[in-house]
């Protein structure tokens, strides 16, 4: 089955470039605000669309001084700050390529960050980095011998320059087809694997997707969702940011811990849009006093997108329950399926119509990989839509021989569309596995039905934890450091928890000595070092006794197998 | 008092966080610093002191600055409470 939408008039023209836009923002609206900053205290600092430019100008300029050249990368490893956002244009009005990183959390372990720092350095081999100065020296001691990147800017006394010459500024110069950005995920194979993406694919993204959510001037996005990931990127950033949409911005580290501030800001700004992986509704419905609600009023919010990692209805009833005494209507309720290679959205559901949810027969999904309808609950699973393609993108579900498959039966999405990834920047063998024939293998499963996608799964064992992907051989490699824990014995994967709305870690490892003291502590060790060296929190670290772990025929850990058989002995409590 | 108020944070952390009820965590072991109580915690042992000890603990305070060991958040608490 393929599905395509019909093609949409362009909002940008298929020439545009972000410095152009930008410039264009800076001449004809200098004194509309485009970002409103929250601090941890919920006091706001607007950024002009003139602020915005002469911040990133003056970014710009000092990067010419560094020596940058056109098409170089600059890494940025900064706190969610205006400096992030204008270092962030500063890179392309100088015609560099910008990619931020996660910033280093008190938690993480620097020895680990620092590796992750240089895995990245060896293959994106970027000329400039810009941080803090507290963050100098961890920046130097990564860069090892290579002595890459060359230049590390301080993102402070960064002047602001006295005659605007910008006119001359290589971004603007920039053609359609280059590079603008380079996203990663995390973890050592995620940031071996940067998504580089051009400026028309950007723009050909935004044209589609403002277009199926029915964009306005009227909308006002709000977003706590970190900039180092799609969601947070493009539907958290770029999207308002370039198309004059106003942005109410707050650092996932003050959202984490103060859920509410998301509502208050919501009813605050009167926001409109806002984009939510599934867990984040389960949070927000399960942690937020009532005291910390009063006078909030969501009336404006006309939806709430959940993407990024697999959706529940379960956790978008939570959400509406707890939320609809404050105004939220069920309508907001809205859904999307979204990659990086894809610069983000590939579909959209809500937004004209209810979120299509299905009971699908459970024993027919599994064992013969079709979604057959069911009236019996008790034996059917809840399915929602991730809605249908944005225009200008088609999407197919194939075989492991590349063959159509027809309505509700399961296999491997592919998509194909005017905004892909020009490629994983210099992995130019990955990129060319990832595409057959002009389609991208996305690795994800699902199915069609009358239009609508469902996604079911994922091909690779890839564990997607509050909406980030975290790849478990990252993780096992890990676990094989901490002593009595062997490589090959030891297993990486997640299991969904219904309470939290998300994949929870878990590691299970075969040591030799088992008296309880040497179990308890290898348990302890294991949990302590992945959670200091890596983004997630280890949830359950699980020791068992030698030939406890099942293996394929040819001596491989059988990562399925063993979270089947970890399910069915231990099954975790929510 | 002190000692009720870390004998039931212990419980508490070691039960509904970690979801391992065997393991012991020391009075003056780092509990955010070291990543053992993760982010997405915080917020519900926030709660859990409201709740328990009716110490209210502002999102502004939840890091390793404001309190990182049991001994520092019972003293936090019993200041408060």
């Amino acid at each position: 089955m393929q599905v395509s939408a019909p093609n949409s008039p362009p909002a940008f023209s298929p020439q545009e470039t972000v410095s152009r836009v930008l410039l264009r923002d800076y001449q004809q609206t200098p004194d509309t605000v485009s970002v409103y900053l929250l601090d941890s205290r919920q006091h706001d600092s607007p950024i002009t669309y003139r602020n915005l430019f002469e911040r990133s100008l003056a970014f710009a300029l000092r990067l010419e001084q560094a020596g940058i050249q056109p098409g170089a990368v600059v890494i940025l490893i900064l706190p969610h700050s205006a400096d992030l956002i204008c270092a962030f244009f500063g890179a392309i009005l100088a015609g560099a390529i910008p990619s931020i990183m996660p910033f280093l959390t008190e938690k993480l372990s620097p020895d680990q960050y620092r590796s992750s720092l240089s895995a990245l350095f060896e293959i994106t081999r970027p000329a400039v980095t810009i941080t803090y100065p507290e963050f100098l020296e961890e920046v130097l001691r990564a860069r090892g011998e290579q002595r890459l990147p060359k230049e590390i800017i301080v993102a402070e006394n960064i002047p602001t320059p006295l005659d605007n010459d910008f006119q001359r500024l290589p971004g603007l110069l920039a053609d359609p087809d280059h590079i603008v950005l380079l996203q990663h995920s995390s973890g050592t194979t995620g940031l071996q694997k940067g998504v580089a993406l051009s400026h028309r694919s950007v723009f050909n993204q935004l044209n589609s997707y403002s277009r199926a959510i029915r964009i306005t001037s009227e909308d006002v996005i709000v977003s706590w969702l970190p900039l180092y990931h799609d969601m947070g990127l493009i539907a958290g950033f770029l999207m308002p940011i370039l198309m004059r949409i106003p942005l109410v911005l707050m650092s996932p580290f003050d959202w984490v811990r103060a859920p509410a501030r998301l509502l208050r800001a919501i009813s605050d700004h009167r926001g409109t849009l806002c984009w939510l992986p599934n867990f984040a509704y389960n949070f927000c419905a399960q942690k937020i006093r009532d005291r910390d609600l009063e006078g909030v009023d969501l009336s404006s919010w006309r939806a709430v997108i959940n993407c990024s990692e697999p959706m529940h209805w379960s956790s978008h009833q939570m959400f509406l329950e707890r939320f609809s005494p404050y105004g939220l209507r069920p309508q907001a309720l809205a859904t999307s399926y979204a990659m990086a290679e894809n610069v983000f959205a590939v579909t959209q559901g809500g937004i004209t119509s209810p979120v299509v949810v299905e009971n699908i027969h459970q024993r027919a999904l599994f064992d013969n990989q079709r979604a057959e309808l069911s009236n019996d609950a008790d034996l059917s699973i809840e399915m929602v839509s991730a809605g249908q393609p944005i225009a200008n993108t088609s999407l197919r579900v194939i075989d492991s021989n590349g063959k159509l498959l027809p309505d509700r039966q399961i296999g491997e999405i592919a998509i194909r569309s005017d905004c892909l990834l020009t490629g994983y920047y210099n992995r130019p063998d990955l990129t060319e596995k990832a595409f057959i024939d002009g389609w991208y293998q996305t690795g994800d499963l699902g199915y069609l039905a009358n239009g609508e996608l469902f996604v079911t799964g994922r091909k690779k064992d890839l564990i997607i934890v509050g909406g980030k992907n975290i790849y478990p051989q990252d993780l096992e490699r890990l676990a094989s450091d901490v002593e009595g824990v062997h490589p090959g014995r030891v297993v990486a994967f997640g299991v969904f928890n219904e309470a939290a709305g998300t994949e929870e870690v878990v590691i299970v490892a075969e040591v030799d000595d088992l008296q309880p003291g040497i179990r308890q502590l290898t348990a302890d060790k294991l949990r302590q070092h992945i959670t200091r060296n890596s983004d997630i929190a280890l949830r359950y670290a699980h020791i068992v006794e030698h030939g406890w772990l099942l293996k394929t025929s040819s001596g491989k850990i059988a990562r399925a197998a063993n979270r089947d058989k970890f399910i069915a002995e231990i099954k975790p409590t929510a | 008092m002190q000692q009720e108020i870390i004998q039931t944070l212990i419980t508490y952390i070691t039960t509904q966080i970690l979801k391992q009820p065997g393991r012991q965590i020391a009075p003056a072991e780092a509990l955010i610093s070291s990543g053992l109580i993760d982010s997405f915690s915080l917020v519900d042992l926030a709660l859990f002191i409201e709740d328990n000890f009716g110490a209210h603990i502002d999102d502004t305070e939840l890091n390793a600055d404001t309190f990182d060991t049991l001994e520092q958040l019972a003293a936090l608490i019993q200041g408060r409470q």
